[in-house]
């Protein structure tokens, strides 16, 4: 890789109590790229998104997002990133332009930028009658899509997808990932987690967490020739469920 | 401040598209004032009696002018013997029978002493009372003017208490203030946990939390538009309670506004509480149902006057902040006293106050751990 690193992080410990969420974590992230994240449910996917993103204080290490210091900066952090979580985040009573302008307006855009970007991203999503309609009224595919679009309207350097297409059907799941495609090509960065194990197959890297730490990292290719299989599924439960094998 | 207030501006979206909010809003406390005024009234307005006059003189003339023209009563009959007093209660022609006895003038002018004799319609225990009690009050004023020097029955001293700031005995003085204290501490508390729990719920919270608005901005801006609005309800209310109702605020009107705002910021802090021990709105709007509607209405003194409940009971109404809030509205609106006679009651709205937003900010930052 030539290009910047975004996120840089280093020997990141966060310990609740004596629980130890992240244990040592150490990777880089570089600009424009689309970083998979997998692991178990408590494999300390959460916890670690929430320290990338300035929402939690990491107990040591040192973690710089988007060029800022984690532990002295999150504020700035938190202008230069998107996020986008699993549960749906679009207001249901508001329309779809009202819900942009709200975001837009959060995160300190003019309001006629906002206006233009609104027009751009309707017309990309081939949304352009929608933008009077309530959220609640459009089907779910069509919602993650915004909230997507909406997430990145902002233009930050990363934006963070935990879990952003559960429940979504394939097809939709397929146009959703053109759409992280064409925002990586703008050269958003794009950390991503996911439970659906061909979806970690679109990514450049994967890295594969389990009981707080790091234990595979690589391109999806290199991953399944490491652990001699044949997808990324098969790596993940050799990863996560040794014993078994 | 850009931030801030598109995002307030959100919150009144909210509350502007969905029916039921604006219902719980606007609806219930004017439907609850106009229910309380008309339905369960507590007064009487031209009550029924009839009249046993054994005396005929001018004094007794003079009486029965007395009670008739006071508005409450209203002569049906004259009675000739006691005989008829069965009758007329019996057939409901009147609630009350007025009883001079023969040597009731004669007594009066001679002794200064002379008593009237009231029979009311037991079967509607609280019509009798009221009766009773407003016809001992007319009594009293008439002895008044009698025997300007004072008087000699016991029975006026006890009514005296009862009718000093209320000479009519309106009901709407008693729920006035009582619907003010429960309305707002529930729709307040009610609103504000619900509001938060739903972004909790629906997930935006966290998105909330990931974008650079600071936590204090997303929970303030939550709550401006639900104080602007019950400020508003506030409002209606008195406007409702001196236009139907005729009730005037004796006291500061200013004061009274600014006590309501503390009052208001109580109730917002109170819901905030409730929404950081609350993981659903379900659970939200459980707890402030439950935990708030029945005390506030059985405890608080809105309906049962506190100084008659059991040791225990009176211990709990401590806690109730409406309790507090009714004394004030009660002192500023009926008796037109100022700060001095409620600064205990707001002093203690003050501290419960501190106490809710404490304990919420405590919980917010355990949650996010």
């Amino acid at each position: 890789m030539t290009s910047r690193k975004v996120i840089s992080v280093k020997n990141l410990v966060k310990k609740f109590g004596h629980f130890v969420a992240n244990d040592n974590l150490n990777f880089d992230v570089y600009e424009g790229e689309i970083f998979g994240f997998l692991g178990a449910n408590g494999a300390g996917k959460t916890t670690a998104i929430r320290i990338l993103s300035g929402l939690l204080q990491p107990t040591s290490g040192e973690v710089t997002v988007a060029g800022f210091d984690a532990k002295k900066y999150p504020e700035k952090i938190k202008k230069s990133i998107g996020y986008m979580c699993q549960k749906f985040s679009l207001y249901q009573d508001l329309t779809v332009s009202e819900n942009i302008m709200l975001y837009g307006g959060i995160y300190g855009i003019r309001k006629k930028v906002i206006k233009e970007r609104t027009n751009d991203l309707l017309k990309r999503l081939h949304f352009e009658e929608y933008g009077n309609r309530l959220i609640s009224t459009l089907p779910l595919g069509l919602k993650q899509k915004l909230a997507f679009s909406v997430a990145i309207l902002h233009e930050p350097k990363i934006v963070f997808l935990d879990e952003p297409t559960g429940g979504v059907d394939p097809i939709a799941r397929r146009q959703f990932w053109e759409l992280i495609y064409e925002a990586a090509s703008e050269g958003i960065t794009v950390f991503v987690t996911t439970h659906y194990m061909d979806e970690a197959e679109y990514c450049d890297r994967v890295s594969i967490m389990n009981d707080g730490k790091i234990v595979a990292l690589d391109t999806p290719t290199e991953l399944k020739n490491q652990y001699s299989a044949s997808s990324i599924e098969e790596v993940f439960v050799k990863i996560a469920r040794p014993n078994r094998n | 401040m850009k931030r801030f207030i598109g995002f307030v501006k959100k919150e009144f979206l909210h509350i502007f598209r969905d029916f039921r909010t604006l219902i719980i809003l606007f609806g219930i406390p004017t439907a609850q004032i106009l229910i309380f005024g008309f339905v369960v009234s507590t007064e009487i307005k031209e009550a029924d009696i009839a009249f046993l006059d054994l005396s005929k003189d001018e004094v007794t003339q003079k009486i029965s002018e007395k009670f008739c023209s006071s508005g409450f009563f209203r002569r049906t009959d004259n009675l000739y013997s006691y005989n008829d007093i069965d009758e007329v209660l019996k057939s409901g022609k009147a609630k009350a029978v007025v009883i001079f006895g023969e040597n009731f003038g004669r007594d009066l002018t001679s002794n200064g002493k002379a008593s009237i004799s009231i029979v009311a319609d037991g079967s509607e225990p609280n019509t009798a009372t009221f009766i009773t009690n407003y016809a001992s009050a007319i009594i009293n004023d008439f002895n008044r003017e009698f025997v300007p020097d004072g008087s000699t029955d016991k029975f006026l001293v006890q009514s005296e208490v009862s009718m000093f700031y209320n000479p009519e005995l309106k009901g709407h003085f008693m729920f006035v203030p009582g619907v003010i204290a429960y309305i707002l501490i529930l729709i307040c508390a009610l609103m504000t946990s619900i509001t938060i729990t739903r972004e909790k719920e629906f997930g935006t919270m966290e998105v909330l939390l990931v974008s650079p608005l600071k936590p204090i901005q997303i929970i303030v801006g939550k709550v401006v538009p639900y104080f602007i609005l019950s400020f508003v309800n506030v409002i209606v209310i008195l406007l409702l309670s001196r236009l139907v109702f005729d009730l005037p605020v004796k006291g500061s009107l200013l004061l009274l506004l600014a006590e309501s705002m503390l009052y208001i910021l109580m109730s917002l802090s109170l819901g905030l509480f409730i929404s950081t021990v609350s993981k659903t709105m379900q659970q939200a709007i459980f707890i402030s149902l439950v935990g708030l509607l029945l005390p506030t209405i059985v405890l608080s003194g809105f309906i049962f006057p506190i100084e008659n409940m059991p040791k225990i009971y009176n211990i709990v109404t401590l806690i109730l902040p409406p309790r507090y809030f009714i004394v004030i509205i009660k002192n500023i609106m009926i008796k037109g006293t100022g700060f001095l006679y409620i600064w205990k009651e707001t002093l203690i709205l003050i501290v419960m106050t501190a106490i809710f937003i404490g304990l919420s900010v405590k919980k917010f930052k355990i949650r996010l751990e």
